[in-house]
């Protein structure tokens, strides 16, 4: 805290940018965790553990999900009826208690997910959501003025299509399924998971159309 | 909880269930948020209170109560689980929109009071 902020010039207050200086919230992290592991109640390797299961958990997970149900309609069936079950289907694991529901955005609806009280997330589909979807801007926003927060995204929403907002807070999370894109007919299942990003599934943007490029080298 | 979730084959003649083994409310009915106003851990978000919505799902099956669970208290009395869904117009009366757009939540049985209104 001694440090000078003089060294460098402009003199707007900050927070200092730093490594040498935990805020409250990590020291606090760090005294629990000691104390639970102190008292032998974990292990420092379970916490390890758990840290890779996460750091294991990305966007292209979802991506296989969404490509595997725009290519084959008894498990996009059997996906939307139980989501964890779906998943499960592909080796995908829920390290919890934690029941997945996947909602299809449709040319008649369009689906986005937010948790206006913390960060929940589909984390064991998706890994750690973005810091935009933690921030209160967004958290606030999405369940006010959707459609305004999608514009921002770029997505404009026409207004026959129905907007739901699906406010994940309680015990249940959600996954939506995007729409396939025109121009992927021959596309295979891993061209298509390549398609699908992460804020796709958390619904604030459709999944692009490949570059034409892309359909030139593909085609048969 | 299994991740997947057993389907009742059919009612047996003569079985009784416990109290709150089933869910008190259906698909379809109309159901408002309890206004109250705990303090701590709550998961029930503030903009729902005292709104009405409709009922899409029952989620199965019976979960403890994650604002009980807030406090370590993990066992014990279980109850269902409700996806709602409200009218984007029936929370923000100014709503820039559809009227049809909507917002979906689930919520713990006891927040929740039946209303035919």
């Amino acid at each position: 805290m001694t440090r000078s902020h003089d060294d460098h010039d402009h003199s707007h207050p900050h927070a200092e940018i730093s490594d040498d200086h935990p805020g409250y919230y990590d020291i606090m992290e760090t005294a629990v965790r000691e104390l639970l592991v102190a008292k032998k109640l974990i292990g420092a390797d379970e916490i390890r553990r758990q840290i890779e299961v996460l750091d294991s958990r990305t966007p292209a997970l979802g991506a296989r999900v969404v490509a595997r149900a725009w290519t084959d309609p008894a498990f996009k069936a059997r996906l939307l009826a139980n989501g964890r079950a779906g998943c499960e289907e592909l080796g995908i694991s829920f390290y919890d208690d934690t029941q997945l529901i996947v909602i299809e955005n449709t040319d008649k609806v369009h689906n986005l997910i937010v948790c206006t009280l913390c960060s929940c997330y589909p984390r064991p589909v998706l890994g750690l959501p973005p810091d935009w979807y933690k921030a209160k801007p967004y958290r606030a926003r999405a369940v006010v003025e959707p459609r305004k927060v999608l514009a921002e995204f770029g997505t404009i929403i026409p207004d026959d299509v129905d907007v739901r907002v699906h406010d994940s807070t309680a015990m249940v999370r959600y996954l939506v399924l995007p729409r396939r894109p025109e121009g992927t007919e021959q596309y295979d299942e891993e061209q298509l998971a390549a398609l699908v990003t992460r804020d796709t599934m958390i619904g604030v943007v459709p999944v692009g159309a490949p570059a034409s490029v892309d359909v030139v080298r593909t085609a048969p | 909880m299994e991740g997947k979730v057993a389907k009742p084959v059919e009612t047996l003649p003569g079985l009784v269930f416990a109290l709150d083994e089933k869910p008190i409310f259906k698909p379809g009915d109309r159901v408002r948020v309890a206004t109250r106003k705990p303090i701590g851990h709550y998961r029930v978000p503030i903009y729902l209170r005292g709104k009405t919505g409709a009922v899409e799902k029952v989620i199965e099956p019976i979960a403890v109560d994650n604002e009980e669970e807030g406090y370590g208290r993990n066992a014990g009395s279980k109850r269902h689980y409700y996806r709602v869904a409200f009218p984007m117009t029936e929370i923000w009366p100014a709503y820039a929109g559809s009227p049809r757009d909507g917002l979906y939540i689930e919520i713990f049985e006891s927040w929740l009071e039946r209303t035919d209104s």
